[in-house]
């Protein structure tokens, strides 16, 4: 079985650390990761940044709304994610566009860039 | 990390919030700090033992609240609340806690307490300093450090700026748009204000005077959480995280000054430029431009050449055109004047910037551009009396230094064919 795991914290704690703080807790996590690596039992990790740099679509009856910010909604929960690698936020917002077209359901669809991306090691 | 460290970070990171809505319900800087101040040495006595609840600004505001309430019907001598016991076991009323402490609240609660500290009758500096103070939480003997003045003079400068502050008449209604919009702009120049403190030291001040880069930053990102939608706000965010991403190239091992064109690329703070990138990329969508924003553009510009030949120089000369329009200054122009020097020579570079003296006189950098024209152009004499004309006017010693090397360099170059 494959798992995701997702990571939460208050942001306004994490994005102030010093380069020292940051720099000691990513070696850490790196050296747990790394034994699962070897193993082949890591996917793709990716550390996200702050958002405030976050857009969201919003899939609505009519053309989808763009809002900035991220996806603050409590009643919705997280069913996936898609990482794409594009020039801009437009045409993440385009791809966005068209999974919110795709979709049977209406729901919304946050576009986050990455800081850090680690690539699948799964075989 | 231990939890002591956590907590600080916490109660750091939950400062600006819980100060706003504590100074919202008792509309006294002073009673709020100290609701604020007794909260802080309730939780670092509480979340030890109970763990560190969901919301710390929420629970902060909670007990500073009560604690507040407390201390002021102490003082007129009324019955005492039993707080410990209404404050001991808060984790189940937390979610409705959150719930009630209303974002829209906290943002304009927030907004009030920084442009509260913008008070037009204070200079800059104080602005700043009481910034730091009551909304960041550094510390005087930091602040002074931060500002190279002696502890004892800060002190007296945040007291003065305070009493200044007291007697205010900062409307505690929820401002209008118009006077939201206004607010908004004095904060965020005061938030520049409090980066360019930092950004603009030189030597051996940078280590005590980078925490302003890293507090202003601080502050501008919770401003865009909490108007997520203000493109001027994405743009300023942008732009000091652009400039700060150069901190480790700037300065040698000997602090001096080295030029952008000359600075070791691989040491710029990557996550710091693409979060600058990001934040750009998404302003530019809204189509509201700002001088924040074109600002931000010009840094992305430099940010996103992978060698200095790369610079896309054209853009960076569009853009600031455009910026000359929006907040016409000599001081653009200066700028302006280095993208014409790569992209059509020294020549017309120099043809427009003479026209700034009267104004630039006396702005170390004027003189120092110019020689440096001057220099390309062959016209040494001239060059040698703009360096020294800069050197005059020099902010610091790294300035000074940075212009005695070109100067140096005109020596040697001047002395050279004469020995021959």
């Amino acid at each position: 079985m494959q798992y995701a795991i997702l990571c939460y914290n208050h942001e306004e704690i994490t994005s102030a650390w010093t380069k020292e703080e940051d720099d000691l807790c990513m070696k850490q996590l790196l050296a747990v990761q790394e034994p699962l690596k070897q193993q082949g039992k890591l996917g793709p990790v990716a550390r996200l940044l702050p958002t405030s740099a976050a857009t969201t679509l919003r899939k609505t009856n009519e053309e989808p709304l763009v809002i900035d910010g991220p996806f603050a909604e409590t009643k919705e929960q997280l069913l996936g994610f898609y990482v794409v690698d594009v020039e801009n936020l437009d045409e993440a917002l385009g791809i966005a566009r068209d999974l919110a077209k795709a979709n049977l359901a209406m729901g919304s669809y946050e576009i986050r860039p990455i800081q850090m991306f680690i690539p699948n090691e799964l075989k | 990390m231990t939890d002591i460290a956590w907590i600080d970070k916490a109660l750091t990171a939950a400062r600006p919030q819980a100060m706003a809505a504590l100074l919202r319900y008792f509309r006294d800087l002073d009673t709020a700090e100290e609701a604020f101040q007794e909260a802080c040495l309730r939780a670092l006595k509480n979340w030890p033992k109970n763990g560190p609840p969901r919301d710390p600004a929420a629970w902060l505001i909670f007990v500073g609240r009560n604690s507040g309430i407390d201390t002021i019907r102490k003082k007129s001598r009324l019955t005492e609340l039993p707080p410990e016991d209404r404050i001991s076991d808060l984790e189940d009323h937390e979610a409705g806690m959150a719930e009630r402490l209303d974002n829209a609240d906290y943002r304009d609660d927030v907004l009030r307490l920084l442009f509260i500290c913008c008070h037009p009758d204070l200079p800059s500096t104080q602005q700043t300093a009481l910034a730091l103070r009551v909304v960041s939480g550094l510390s005087v003997k930091q602040i002074a450090r931060a500002f190279l003045v002696n502890e004892r003079a800060m002190e007296q400068r945040i007291t003065r700026a305070k009493g200044r502050v007291g007697s205010s008449n900062v409307s505690f209604e929820t401002p209008g748009p118009a006077e939201r919009a206004e607010r908004f702009a004095v904060v965020a120049a005061m938030v520049y204000l409090v980066f360019n403190e930092g950004y603009s030291a030189t030597g051996e001040d940078c280590t005590s005077r980078i925490p302003l880069c890293e507090e202003a930053i601080r502050l501008a990102r919770l401003l865009l959480r909490l108007f997520p939608t203000e493109p001027e706000m994405m743009g300023l965010l942008a732009l000091m995280l652009l400039q700060h991403s150069r901190m480790p190239s700037r300065f040698d091992a000997e602090g001096q000054i080295i030029l952008l064109e000359d600075q070791d690329r691989s040491l710029w703070n990557r996550p710091m430029i693409n979060e600058g990138l990001a934040l750009i990329d998404k302003a530019m969508r809204r189509a509201e431009p700002g001088p924040y924003q074109v600002q931000a553009a010009i840094a992305a510009l430099h940010a996103r050449a992978p060698t200095p030949s790369d610079t896309d120089w054209k853009g960076i000369d569009q853009l600031y055109a455009t910026l000359e329009v929006m907040q016409p200054s000599p001081v653009i122009t200066l700028n302006r004047s280095v993208a014409i020097s790569k992209l059509s020579g020294a020549a017309d570079a120099l043809a427009m910037i003479e026209p700034l003296a009267p104004k630039l006189g006396n702005y170390f950098n004027f003189h120092g551009v110019r020689g440096a024209y001057l220099m390309q152009l062959g016209r040494r004499g001239e060059a040698r009396e703009a360096f020294d004309m800069a050197i005059a006017r020099a902010n610091s010693a790294a300035e000074a230094a940075h212009i005695r090397i070109h100067l140096d360099r005109l020596m040697q170059e001047g002395a050279a064919p004469a020995k021959n």
